[in-house]
């Protein structure tokens, strides 16, 4: 983010997003590119006995956290997904809070 | 026709040492019967669950890996449902899905090394190569996190 706020840059360090300069301007907050953490960290194997690797995709109310905040992957959240539900059979991770 | 699969079960936290087990030997006696193989137990010990079952709000879990077809598992899992001990348990296949793992992972160290060895590097990296550091592999203590902590 680093000061470069409001002069309508356009991501350079990611820049992967397809903006028209219109679109840019109309939204001048430099967002960064979400990634996906399995990818990046090079996870292959999703377990769901890994309780501290899924926690992060369970916020408060114990929803799946859905991609477009996450930013994961397609194939990563569909693993993800079948591994919250099979922690959660195991009372592992809850299906909800109160 | 051998498969590889995982059961975990979750044993009654009134249980004492001597029923968990118990329940073991009976898995144990069950895979034998019927041709297969336990490859690991491990017992993760109680742990708090992140929902009451019944009127239980911990349990001892254990996780068995076995090797053997279909129809073991099956057996296995009629006999869980009907032990009253055991409140929760869970199987599932995992030879195929750890394959795949493990392509994934050669495919890529070999990719990784053609390349470095393309651009004249030595095929492995070498220390404090890099901007970071490789991450600490702690991902072995799975279990110290209590369902409480939920945010």
């Amino acid at each position: 983010m680093n000061g470069r706020k409001g002069f309508g840059s356009r991501n350079k360090s990611a820049g992967t997003t397809q903006q028209g300069g219109k679109d840019a301007q109309r939204r001048p907050m430099f967002r960064r590119r979400k990634v996906c953490k399995f990818c990046s960290d090079k996870i292959d194997d999703i377990n769901y006995k890994d309780v501290k690797l899924l926690m992060p995709f369970v916020p408060e109310r114990a929803k799946v956290l859905p991609r477009r905040i996450s930013g994961t992957c397609a194939l990563h959240q569909r693993k993800l997904r079948t591994a919250i539900m099979r922690a959660r059979q195991l009372a592992l991770i809850p299906y909800t809070t109160e | 026709m051998s498969r590889k699969y995982e059961l975990v079960y979750v044993v009654s936290p009134d249980a004492t040492d001597d029923q968990v087990t118990e329940v073991h030997t009976q898995v144990e006696s069950i895979v034998q019967r019927m041709n297969g193989q336990l490859e690991k137990t491990d017992n993760w010990g109680r742990r708090k669950l992140a929902y009451e079952i019944g009127r239980h709000k911990e349990g001892t879990y254990v996780l068995e890996v076995i090797n053997g077809d279909g129809e073991l598992m099956k057996e296995i899992d009629r006999r869980l449902k009907v032990t009253d001990l055991v409140i929760r348990h869970l199987v599932v296949r995992v030879d195929q899905e750890q394959a795949v793992v493990e392509r994934t992972r050669t495919d890529r160290t070999e990719t990784s090394r053609r390349r470095r060895v393309a651009r004249g590097l030595p095929p492995d990296r070498q220390p404090g190569e890099g901007q970071r550091g490789e991450p600490d592999d702690d991902r072995d203590d799975r279990f110290d996190m209590g369902g409480e902590e939920l945010r």
